[in-house]
């Protein structure tokens, strides 16, 4: 499962890198004459509807896909980390606050959040990352802190807390690092998360915005064209499926590394 | 128990209040002025005015916010811009369709996932398991916004056995079903495995056998039985994707519910409509985790004195 998640990540992070040089079309470049041709020898995922090479933009939609999933998922970690970590480890006031935010942001299911933000934001890349990195760090701020309870009750940790080390020294040398395994775990499943949520995003029309190549506003266009063109949505959608099914196996095959007893 | 009932509500109380918080300063975050975005450019500075005045907006924000207050708790959402219809109303008029869809999503996972999980799970470590296992993963790995159309132009538009939008017959329900239930029945078959496969594992279950109990009855009435905690938690934890999800499939299927609403609505700029459709999906989904903790104070003893 690791290896495959693994290699499929990394073919997808090659095409992304690799994309212009993978083919001779140009993902704006348009040849009207022959809109919605579908997959040929030159185009082997067709045309769109405006005669736009598709996999010249599956492979640009590539570079969207894990740019926002980087993003989003270092943000929402670094954020979720660092509040996780302080409200574990200090309790009191600042843990009842960031829990009652917690609560709050946990009350709005799945992508409802965003889909508000960018809805009242108004539909771009910008506002597609900021909406996905509000409702992503929340569960690294769960998980974290709940670690953080823990681990603050180690012995080694409070040896060093009673040798004088400072509360960042302490959070993280000893405590934060403890947390790790978990978030990297969250961090790859984060990933799939992130892309599935822009395409989404995208899909609905909230998004990325055309001329721009991602795979949500591509599947979003093949939708008038489901009776005369449907390779406008197998392609996009297969790229999405199999880049978000890689970042799940590699998840998956890291949780069973990180805790071998729930590989069972 | 109503020690747990009284503390469980007591705690959704600040909840919905900050939900409430939230869904009132959405409105604030229009960039520039909410009013004009609302009405485009080249209407009047009388118009801009009207509107912001009908809208409140002209009021010291925490009058606003009072006002909001106020309004929802006598289940005043405002009126929309676009109908002029109470918020209310229109969205009332739109849950039987989003509650229908949502029922039948969960009834359709639930009737592939419980029994694709309990066999891979009594034939865990074998190539059945590893089949339904991958099978899961891919299932959560395809989006609902691909599947859907997939499902349309496999069954609608080559076999020309389902509509391929709207609502009225069971066959509509069928396609829209399907694809909201696929990723909810992923999750739940790899939960149902990894609890069945936990409680299997318990002396109870030996226990049984010992006493001369079929394997299938041993499996079903007594391992099966008691992993439906975990797998509650689960289908509870699943409600909000298939909330959200729902927004999703109405959009592709023209199902009229509340979020195909609620994507009108953010696309005619409706602000009192897109915060009424929010504000609802949210409460329902804080509703159905306080029915559901309530649901398990009666299962199960340990919680209530938790």
């Amino acid at each position: 499962m690791l290896k495959t998640g693994g290699a499929i990540v990394i073919v997808a992070v090659l095409a992304a890198v690799l994309g212009p040089w993978l083919t001779p079309f140009d993902p704006a470049a348009q040849l009207l004459s022959l809109r919605l041709s579908g997959p040929s020898a030159a185009h082997v995922f067709g045309l769109d509807e405006l005669g736009r090479d598709i996999f010249a933009r599956v492979l640009a939609g590539a570079r969207i896909s894990l740019i926002v999933g980087l993003t989003v998922v270092s943000i929402s970690a670094s954020v979720g980390t660092l509040l996780g970590a302080l409200a574990g480890y200090f309790g009191g006031l600042f843990d009842d606050a960031v829990s009652r935010v917690i609560d709050v942001l946990l009350a709005f299911p799945g992508l409802l959040l965003a889909i508000a933000l960018v809805a009242m934001l108004g539909p771009s890349l910008g506002n597609v990352l900021f909406a996905l990195a509000i409702i992503g760090w929340v569960g690294y701020a769960r998980l974290v802190r709940g670690q953080v309870l823990r681990a603050r009750e180690l012995e080694y940790v409070q040896a060093a807390r009673a040798q004088g080390a400072s509360v960042v020294r302490v959070l993280w040398r000893h405590v934060i690092p403890t947390a790790m395994p978990a978030v990297v775990v969250q961090a790859t499943l984060g990933m799939a998360g992130a892309i599935t949520g822009e395409a989404a995003l995208s899909f609905l029309g909230l998004g990325v915005q055309p001329p721009t190549p991602s795979w949500g506003t591509m599947l979003n266009g093949g939708r008038a064209h489901l009776l005369d063109a449907p390779h406008l949505t197998v392609f996009p959608g297969l790229a999405i499926a199999v880049l978000v099914l890689g970042f799940n196996f590699l998840g998956d095959g890291l949780r069973d590394l990180a805790d071998p007893k729930k590989a069972r | 128990m109503a020690r747990y009932l009284a503390r469980r509500i007591l705690f959704t109380i600040p909840v919905l209040l900050g939900v409430a918080t939230l869904v009132f300063s959405l409105i604030h975050l229009v960039p520039g002025d909410p009013v004009q975005s609302m009405l485009g450019e080249g209407v009047s500075p009388q118009d801009v005015a009207e509107m912001r005045t009908r809208l409140g907006l002209d009021r010291p924000l925490l009058v606003q916010y009072g006002t909001f207050l106020k309004g929802l708790a006598s289940g005043d959402l405002g009126t929309s811009l676009r109908t002029n219809q109470p918020v209310a109303r229109a969205i009332a008029e739109r849950m039987p369709a989003t509650f229908e869809l949502a029922l039948a999503a969960m009834a359709v996972a639930m009737a592939i996932a419980l029994p694709l999980g309990v066999l891979a799970a009594v034939r865990a470590r074998t190539a059945t398991d590893v089949a339904a296992t991958t099978l899961a993963l891919v299932g959560i790995s395809i989006p609902n916004f691909w599947l859907g159309p997939l499902l349309a132009i496999v069954f609608s538009v080559v076999l020309g056995w389902l509509p391929v939008s709207g609502r009225g017959t069971l066959a509509h329900l069928v396609l829209p079903a399907i694809t909201l239930g696929a990723p909810l029945a992923a999750v739940l078959a790899r939960m149902t495995r990894a609890s069945v496969i936990e409680e299997l594992n318990e002396l109870y279950v030996l226990a049984a056998r010992a006493r001369g109990a079929s394997r299938l009855r041993a499996i079903v009435r007594h391992a099966f039985r008691n992993s439906l905690i975990p797998i509650v938690t689960v289908i509870r934890l699943q409600f909000g994707a298939v909330l959200t999800g729902a927004v999703i499939t109405e959009t592709i299927f023209a199902w009229p519910g509340v979020g195909r609403l609620l994507i009108q609505s953010i696309s005619f700029r409706d602000y009192p409509l897109v915060q009424g459709c929010i504000l609802l999906i949210a409460g329902t989904y804080v509703s159905m985790n306080l029915l559901t903790d309530v649901l398990y104070g009666f299962l199960d003893p340990r919680i209530r004195y938790d």
